[in-house]
């Protein structure tokens, strides 16, 4: 089944009304997320494990750099950001190998609200996305009319995607109706942007918490749900990414509505990203192969899946200085 | 520059992620056109018939083997005789753990090769003979390294019992001999050991690593033949120790051949598991450990969770998930190693799963498997799983050793263990439930040798291993493993 975004984005309220009777009160809430099925860590790891060791070799290891290419949400989230480095990183974007026209653009670029504006101007038309963290990112401790302000901010610049960050201390103390209506007040104010819904597993830590944070975000009207911001150890990780390819292949089930999953922060080798998208593949399913349903956060991942794709083309190896360093 | 509109990728067509092949190599093998008998460290000719051992997975020869007779078993029972009262009878446990260890060392250098040839004699998937197979039989040997010269301390006694006759599956064949061979050899017996008749290769390349070894001849011999020459080792007169691990008939056969005698005997025979899921389990795990309890190793397995108990509130939601990640197993060459279900080791046993998948369908079970194409040489069976099934039928009852699932459901805990326990067998259990008091009770409840709990088909070399009932007796494994090596204490 395919579902396009135009759909998704009206079935998502749609399937906020399906379960307004959970989330009517804080404690129909909490009796849902306690009642989802339990996951067995040490089962859950071992599985994804398992899924690690698939061997993807010559046709289909092409299809999946570059389909990783296209996924990658290519990030630059410093406080030493500047205009100049922005659009290095957007020219990155749209050509990611300069010597060969036939490598795809990446997904988007991930930047701090104050750098849309920079971002947009330079991709233009070129079709890869401006993707905003909001929402006081990253801890996410600020009043919400502060983190309202500063999504709105972001949309007005020209963003395309909302990359917000859940309240985790309202999350860890089992306040789960305030990041829920928090969730919704965020989507309301993206407009027409995508949002993607953080959570930072490294600090919810259990599984458990990571499948309920997951079908938290998803009644809310999330987008796409994603692991971590990347400034706590540790970010993304197999396990926590299968947990939450689950949820959303199990939202479908229920609801039919496809979310988008996005793990960020650690994914540095092509060897990786393989090991993702195998998991995608056999745990959500092929649906979620696409750019619209999966992402990767990520910055330095780009060199090496372009390193890997000349080689894969040429037979041989270069050396980093063949690849821009932006 | 790729101008692609990155909204608009799902609504074109999408190339599929198709796994391309990815097969381990044959080259690091060198299989020989014919084998003899291992016997005194040396490999001589078999006086009986030769016969052929083939790939199961393309029904290609691969090898001659030599035919053990009465004969050459007499030989092959005074080699271990007169290796253990010259030799390895005497010698002081440490230096026995030497050789083990070796071996053991041995075993993991050469550990590609050995999954290989495991793989292409047997019919499993690499994955498996790379993953489970080698490391955990070199893991018995390490283990059992440790126990030799600490003997005192196992409360069984120090004194060995003289020459163990050991018959083992195909089922896993290098793992199943380091079973047998890593503990008798610890307590100072030697062996005389028969492979399977289908699967003779890694036990005859274990033959060689005991040369690279210099393990003292006549320690371990290695005999190969069907049934006669299974029946005249059991049968002999010298030998001090039975164990035997197949089927529950020839166990039986077995057990009338040495009564009267002083053999002592441990049998580890068929199975008929329960795997138990609850309500209150964590489902994608369960259905793990369903599909791993059942198609790891093709059902191939006399532990297997072959009879799936799922409790009736959450049985069609186990059911529906079940079949889409039985949708997802890669059946074909045991060689790539992205597959995850191989072949059947041989015509026989598949006419075998076959016959009961046929009677499963005419008793009135709903038979399902996954779309799959089966390769056109070879034996091979889909993974399958038969739904509705009671007590009554045969498929609940007999043990079919192939990649067949039969889903029974329960209501209550009670249930659900008064359903486990009646079959004739006792080997193996599986518990899912989140509740940790549960998972207690019941594993008191169960008449079974192991109780996994939120896991299945996990094996250790310090855990001990074997069954109640039907399944036989003594164990494997652990401490324990040494019970049936050793002379008790004195």
């Amino acid at each position: 089944m395919t579902t396009t975004p135009t759909t998704t984005a009206s079935a998502s309220s749609a399937a906020g009304n399906s379960f307004s009777d959970v989330t009517s009160s804080e404690s129909a809430l909490r009796r849902f997320l306690h009642g989802l099925p339990g996951v067995d860590q040490v089962g859950a790891e071992a599985r994804a494990t398992a899924l690690g060791t698939r061997s993807i070799k010559t046709t289909a290891k092409d299809y999946a750099i570059d389909l990783a290419i296209r996924m990658v949400d290519l990030t630059t989230l410093e406080g030493q950001d500047t205009h100049g480095k922005v659009r290095a990183l957007a020219n990155k974007a749209m050509r990611p190998d300069p010597a060969d026209p036939t490598c795809p653009a990446t997904a988007a670029v991930c930047v701090y609200p104050d750098m849309v504006g920079i971002a947009k101007e330079t991709l233009g038309t070129s079709g890869v996305n401006v993707a905003a963290v909001a929402t006081a990112f990253p801890s996410g401790r600020a009043a919400l009319d502060i983190k309202l302000a500063d999504t709105r901010d972001a949309v007005e610049a020209g963003a395309d995607e909302i990359d917000m960050v859940i309240d985790r201390g309202a999350f860890l103390s089992g306040r789960y109706l305030e990041v829920y209506d928090e969730i919704v007040a965020v989507k309301e104010a993206c407009g027409p942007a995508h949002l993607k819904v953080i959570f930072e597993t490294g600090e919810l830590q259990t599984y458990d918490n990571v499948r309920r944070a997951s079908w938290l975000a998803m009644m809310a009207g999330g987008h796409f749900i994603k692991t971590s911001t990347g400034k706590v150890q540790p970010a993304a990780t197999l396990p926590v990414t299968m947990i939450m390819l689950e949820a959303v292949r199990d939202f479908r089930e229920a609801t039919g509505q496809m979310i988008g999953v996005k793990p960020a922060g650690g994914i540095r080798t092509s060897k990786d990203a393989i090991k993702y998208l195998v998991m995608v593949n056999e745990v959500a399913g092929p649906d979620w192969l696409d750019p619209d349903w999966f992402r990767f956060g990520a910055s330095t991942l780009l060199n090496d899946l372009l390193m890997q794709r000349t080689k894969m083309t040429t037979g041989r190896y270069s050396g980093p200085d063949y690849f821009t360093l932006d | 520059m790729a101008k692609q509109k990155v909204s608009t990728g799902s609504t074109t067509a999408k190339p599929v992620f198709d796994y391309a092949p990815a097969p381990e190599s044959r080259a690091i093998v060198d299989i020989k056109p014919s084998y003899g008998l291992f016997i005194n460290g040396e490999f001589v000719d078999g006086g009986g018939t030769s016969f052929k051992t083939i790939n199961p997975a393309t029904e290609e020869v691969l090898a001659e083997i030599a035919e053990a007779s009465e004969a050459d078993i007499d030989t092959a029972v005074k080699a271990a005789r007169r290796a253990h009262s010259r030799v390895w009878g005497r010698m002081p446990g440490k230096e026995r753990a030497k050789y083990l260890y070796r071996i053991a060392r041995i075993m993991q250098e050469r550990g590609r090769e050995i999954a290989v040839l495991e793989s292409i004699d047997n019919g499993k998937p690499i994955k498996e003979s790379r993953d489970v197979d080698v490391p955990v039989a070199a893991a018995h040997f390490f283990y059992y390294a440790g126990w030799a010269d600490k003997l005192e301390y196992s409360g069984y006694g120090t004194q060995s019992l003289g020459v163990a006759a050991q018959v083992i599956p195909w089922n896993f064949p290098l793992l199943m001999l380091a079973w047998k061979i890593a503990p008798a050899l610890a307590a100072g017996n030697t062996v005389v050991l028969k492979p399977a008749e289908t699967t003779p290769l890694t036990a005859l390349l274990f033959a060689e690593i005991c040369q690279q070894a210099d393990l003292p001849p006549g320690v371990v011999n290695i005999v190969t033949g069907a049934g006669d020459t299974g029946h005249f080792l059991v049968g002999h007169d010298d030998v001090d120790k039975v164990a035997f691990t197949g089927s529950t008939d020839v166990g039986r056969a077995i057990a009338k051949a040495v009564a009267g005698t002083n053999k002592k005997v441990t049998l580890e025979l068929g199975g008929k598991a329960a795997n138990i899921v609850f309500d209150d389990a964590p489902i994608d795990q369960a259905v793990e450990g369903i599909v791993n309890g059942i198609f790891f190793n093709q059902g191939h397995v006399c532990c297997a969770g072959s009879r799936l108990l799922v409790q009736e509130s959450i049985a069609e939601e186990v059911l529906e998930r079940l079949k889409r990640r039985m949708a997802t197993l890669r059946v074909g060459d045991p060689l790539d190693k992205n597959t995850d279900v191989g072949a059947i080791n041989s015509a026989e046993q598949l006419a075998r799963i076959k016959q009961l998948s046929a009677i499963g369908e005419e008793e009135g079970a709903g038979r399902w498997s996954p779309p799959c194409d089966l390769p056109s040489t070879g034996f091979w069976f889909p993974p399958t799983l038969f739904t509705g099934v009671t007590q009554a039928h045969r498929i609940a009852r007999e043990e079919i050793f192939g990649p067949v699932l039969s889903v029974l459901t329960f209501r209550t805990p009670a249930e659900a263990v008064e359903k486990a326990n009646n079959t004739p067998y006792g080997l193996s259990a599986g518990v899912w439930t989140d509740k940790g008091s549960r998972i207690l009770w019941m594993a008191n409840q169960l008449r079974a040798g192991v109780v996994w709990a939120n896991t299945f088909n996990k094996f250790d070399p310090t855990s001990p291993f074997g069954g109640y009932k039907e399944s036989g007796y003594g164990r494997e494994g652990g401490r324990h493993g040494l019970e049936g090596y050793l002379k008790g204490t004195n």
